[in-house]
């Protein structure tokens, strides 16, 4: 298995004083290659759920192990060497880094992790047609491009795990099916696996397993 | 409504007590340190407004003569005839201190303005028992431990009475009268020519004469206060700046809820108001404080070098109040003048592009590093158009804002070819990340170079007037041993005495009378032996051949620096010295330190034309091995007092206690200045760090530590201080030439020139570093420990 996450908990506190139990229990598999949805109700802790599976924050008790390794446990510097080399994050904001050009952008994460392939890159480029674009700002692209370009700079190390949270979510219907489309070909080919955050039926039907959050626990 | 709409607006400031806080302290730093250096002007101006007015019915006039010591009969006959006069006792304690001792019992009013106020709290009875009283400035109280401290009293200045002075300097003379204003005189007295033919009667220097020679030291503040206040400023807007960024949806949600524009900007407009008035006043309890603890130093510095006299103490003024309140108000509204403006043209609707704002256009940037040019070259223009003293400051001011303004574009430059040379993607990311905060941090970097360049420029002409006025002294202190006969008999016999003395290298007359020179006012003139003393170390400046072969002959005279410029006076024009004599000048020479007109002639000269010049002081030559046989000698066999006798060394180390002090005031200042351009900085970055998570963020993500990325930060802080540093360097030299070659030449009549000094550009370059890391030290800080979930919060949702 790629990614394993194991009886996964976690618990906020409330400003009241209380405490909100988000994930209770939460286990799932991930086998290379494979393409997941995750979905649930606003509130029911996907994002903290991929929060957690990318290493990004740790869970109060439960594991998660990627490739093998354990990643929930380890320190801060070693998860983000995992988030570095082994790790493409797609958010819903897109978060480009606006100090940079597209094609800093795109080229930024694979240099980090020390793999970057120039001619990966054009490719990337040109199939996500940011090519006329490389020496613009970020900002000045449109959302559509500007969330290619995300995907482009995840995909970019070609990375062995894909975590996207509501990729779509910030784009019109027509964008949204070309994004998707273009996320999952690119996954594939680079075969790596890819977990989605969607509140889409057309997202999640397009993915080969579907998990429902719900009560902290997934179904 | 209104109600509402306010009471909104004001919650932020309860959520963000820390902003609140900043922005206050930088319109009270701004405030105070600019009202500092006003109520200092108004004491001083007050000063010789008073001075000026008391003067004639007033102040006494003082009877000299030109032998400099006045006979003890001279002033009996006078007190005998009627006269109501005065005697001043002055001489040298063996620790080196001047002693003035007063009569307190016939002192005219208005004598000891120094002193009146802590004359005004002692019982009369006070003056009269013993041991009587001394005063003396605070520092020289280690020679002086019986003394008071009097803040106003020149260092190395010990006042008592009459009795008191003549025990502490037996050498020491009546060296003149106060004479009681003529209201207070009997008017059978007898004409003083009856009485004493030989003495002449002065005014002191007047209250508008002091004005205008101390305009330039008063200028010299002024211009520091606006510094600062700048500086100040500078925080203000960061402050408010950040206040506005944060209210931005609040401001859109009130005007979606049916706010007028108008309205909106009238209660902003009423809450910066109110924050200048409680910061304004807060600034001006700060200034007081500040300008008290300063005056005693400013008064010192302004007795030292131009004989102004300033009370110790500082008074309130209504009109100096309400002036600092509304350059707070100003000021306040200046700083906020952008966000109101921004809050004017707010869009209802969130803009699409958010962060458009934060690229400076490269060409805004080259507009405004033109503008800088263009001001740095109108300042330059301004000294051969304009000219004396406004031509310098103008000069100064166009240097300063004209590359505060090109900074921008220079360091945005800088930070390009950065990127362009970077290879590794965080080091890319590093430049590109400090370019585009270079919007937020210009002012902070603007106030940081203005700091760093003063600060260079100031040590620069403070070291270089050092080092001139040191070797100054070495020149024109030479001999050494100076010896002080106590009569005219003696000084004969001492002559021959160390005549005898086979250590004793030479003894140099030191004899001076005071004349009138070239309608300079009294200046003194000075006979000096035909010696290779003089003749390889006197400073000449310009000087014509056989300058001193013609001085020697007795027909001729070497001026000093200020009396050549005052009077446009050089080698080859003549100077009146008696109704009868007219020499040649053959020389001019640099005589630092001195506020007034001096000229030297041959001492045969001198004794010919003046016969009653007092011929009591000499210096003497001798191997420095043998000062202790030869003062044990003069002390023991020929019985001089050992207080007649002072090594050169001691008079230096006077000369240097003045000098420290009169540049006490300009240090601190500069200090106090960056510390507020370290304080601009931080705050500027406390701003940036809210508005620059959501960049961050995605680094973080993908896979860059956090003690990485605060180590960037604070690398990228340093970096921005230390280019700045690097552009301060050249402005502060330039700032150096054109304090020493325009601003000093035209203050103090002298011209020193500029050394360089490497080992305290290496200081400032620690110094920018020091401030920028204690600046960015809290924010730092604050990105190591940003929690992940802080970091998440920017992926889940629009900022
Ligand atoms: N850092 C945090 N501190 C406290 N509570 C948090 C924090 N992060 C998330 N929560 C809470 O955890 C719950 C789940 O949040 P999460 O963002 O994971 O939901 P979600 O399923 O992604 O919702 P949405 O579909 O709206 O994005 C929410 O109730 C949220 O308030
Ligand atoms: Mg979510």
């Amino acid at each position: 298995m790629l990614l394993v996450a194991d009886d996964i908990h976690k618990t906020f506190p409330l400003p009241s004083g209380g405490a909100q139990a988000v994930l209770s229990g939460v286990s799932l598999a991930l086998a290379p290659g494979e393409t997941l949805a995750l979905t649930g109700e606003s509130g029911s802790g996907k994002s903290t759920l991929l929060h957690l599976l990318a290493g990004l924050d740790r869970p109060d008790s439960g594991s998660v192990t990627l490739g093998g390794a354990p990643l929930s446990t380890l320190p801060d510097a070693a998860r983000a060497e995992a988030r570095r080399t082994r790790i493409g994050l797609v958010f819903q904001q897109f978060n480009l880094i606006p100090s940079l050009d597209v094609a800093a952008n795109l080229a930024f994460q694979a240099r980090l992790a020390g793999r970057h392939d120039e001619g990966w890159c054009a490719t990337l480029a040109e199939r996500l047609g940011l090519a006329p674009h490389l020496s613009a700002w970020p900002e000045t692209l449109s959302g559509g491009q500007q969330q290619r370009l995300a995907i482009g700079r995840a995909l970019a190390a070609k990375p062995p795990l894909i975590l996207a949270d509501e990729p779509t979510g910030n784009l019109d219907e027509e964008n949204a099916a070309t994004v998707l489309a273009l996320m999952l070909e690119l996954a594939a080919e680079t075969g790596a696996a890819l977990v989605t955050v969607t509140h889409s039926a057309t997202v999640a039907a397009a993915m080969s397993r579907r998990l429902h959050l719900s009560r902290g626990k997934l179904a | 409504m209104t109600r509402a709409a306010l009471h909104a607006l004001l919650s932020h400031w309860r959520r963000h007590p820390g902003q609140l806080a900043t922005l206050l302290l930088g319109i009270a730093i701004a405030t105070a340190l600019f009202s500092a250096v006003q109520a200092i002007n108004a004491e001083a101006r007050a000063s010789y407004a008073a001075s000026e007015a008391t003067l004639s019915p007033d102040a006494p006039d003082h009877l000299t003569s030109p032998a400099g010591r006045i006979p003890m009969q001279t002033f009996l006959a006078l007190r005998a005839a009627g006269w109501q006069v005065s005697p001043v006792w002055e001489g040298e304690t063996p620790e080196g201190l001047t002693v003035q001792g007063y009569d307190f019992l016939t002192l005219p009013m208005g004598s000891l303005p120094d002193l009146a106020p802590t004359l005004a709290q002692m019982p009369p009875s006070a003056l009269i028992t013993l041991p009587p009283p001394q005063w003396a400035a605070p520092e020289s109280l280690a020679a002086a431990p019986q003394a008071t401290p009097a803040p106003g009293l020149a260092p190395g200045l010990l006042v008592t009475t009459i009795d008191g002075a003549m025990a502490l300097a037996p050498s020491g003379a009546i060296t003149h009268l106060l004479v009681a204003p003529d209201a207070a005189q009997p008017l059978t007295r007898p004409p003083l020519a009856e009485v004493a033919p030989t003495l002449t009667r002065s005014r002191p220097q007047g209250g508008a004469e002091i004005a205008r020679l101390t305009r330039s030291f008063h200028l010299n503040l002024t211009a520091f206060g606006l510094l600062s206040f700048a500086v100040g400023l500078f925080i203000a807007h960061g402050a408010i700046g950040l206040a506005f960024e944060q209210r931005r949806p609040m401001f859109r949600t009130l005007r979606a809820l049916g706010l007028s524009t108008r309205l909106l900007a009238a209660l902003t407009l009423a809450e910066l108001t109110a924050f200048a008035l409680v910061a304004g006043t807060l600034g001006l309890a700060l200034g007081h404080v500040t300008a008290a603890a300063l005056l005693p130093d400013v008064s010192a510095s302004l007795r030292g070098l131009y004989g102004a006299a300033l009370p110790g103490q500082l008074a309130f003024r209504p009109s100096w109040a309400a002036t600092g309140l509304a350059i707070a108000l100003a000021g306040t509204l200046a700083a906020g003048a952008g966000a109101l403006l921004a809050l004017a043209r707010l869009p209802i609707l969130a803009s699409a592009k958010p962060r458009a704002w934060a690229r400076a256009s490269t060409r805004s940037l080259a507009l405004q590093a033109a503008a800088g040019a263009a001001l740095a070259a109108v300042g330059a223009a301004a000294v051969p158009l304009i000219g004396g003293l406004p031509g310098g400051f103008a000069l100064l001011g166009g240097l300063l804002l004209g590359a505060a303004l090109a900074l921008p574009a220079l360091l945005a430059a800088l930070l390009a070819a950065a990127q362009h040379l970077a290879r590794r993607p965080l080091a890319q990311w590093l430049w590109a990340d400090a370019r585009q905060q270079l919007p937020g941090l210009r002012l902070a970097l603007m106030a940081l170079l203005l700091a760093l360049a003063t600060n260079i420029g100031v040590g620069t002409m403070v070291s270089s007037f050092r080092l001139t006025f040191t070797g100054f002294l070495d020149q024109r202190l030479v001999s050494e041993l100076y010896v002080t006969a106590r009569s005219e008999d003696e000084a004969t016999r001492l002559r021959a005495f160390l005549d005898t003395r086979p250590e004793v290298q030479a003894t140099l007359p030191i004899w001076h009378v005071d004349v009138p020179m070239a309608d300079q006012g009294a200046g003194e003139l000075y006979g000096v032996a035909d010696h290779p003393t003089y003749r390889d170390n006197w400073p000449l400046l310009s000087v014509t051949p056989g300058a001193w072969d013609r001085l020697a002959t007795g027909d001729a005279v070497m001026i000093n620096e200020q009396l050549a410029r005052r009077a446009a006076l050089g080698p080859g024009d003549t100077l009146q010295l008696a109704p009868d004599w007219q020499p040649e000048i053959v020389a001019t020479y640099s005589d630092y330190g001195n506020p007034g007109p001096q000229a030297i002639v041959s001492v045969p000269a001198l004794t010919r034309h003046f016969p009653d010049v007092p011929k009591l002081r000499h210096g003497i030559r001798v191997a420095p091995d043998d000062i202790p046989t030869l003062t044990a000698a003069i002390t023991d066999d020929f019985g001089l007092p050992a207080t007649a006798l002072v090594p050169n060394a001691e008079i230096k180390a006077y000369s240097l206690a003045i000098f420290e002090r009169t540049f006490a005031v300009t240090a601190a200042l500069n200090a106090l200045t960056l510390g507020v351009a370290a304080l601009a900085i931080l705050t500027a970055m406390l701003t940036l760090s809210t508005m620059r998570l959501p960049q961050i963020a995605p680094v973080w993500a993908m896979g860059t530590t956090r003690a990485r990325l605060a180590s960037l930060e604070a690398l990228r802080t340093l970096a921005l201080a230390a280019f700045t540093a690097l552009f301060a360097l050249p402005l502060g030299l330039a700032l150096a030439w054109a304090l020493l070659a325009v601003v000093n030449t035209e203050a103090f009549g002298w011209r020193l020139p500029m050394f360089l000094f490497p080992g305290q550009w290496a200081l400032l370059f620690a110094t920018a570093l020091a401030a920028a890391a204690l600046a960015c030290f809290w924010p730092v800080l604050k990105l190591r420990r940003t929690q992940p979930a802080t970091f998440l919060k920017t992926f889940a949702s629009e900022r």
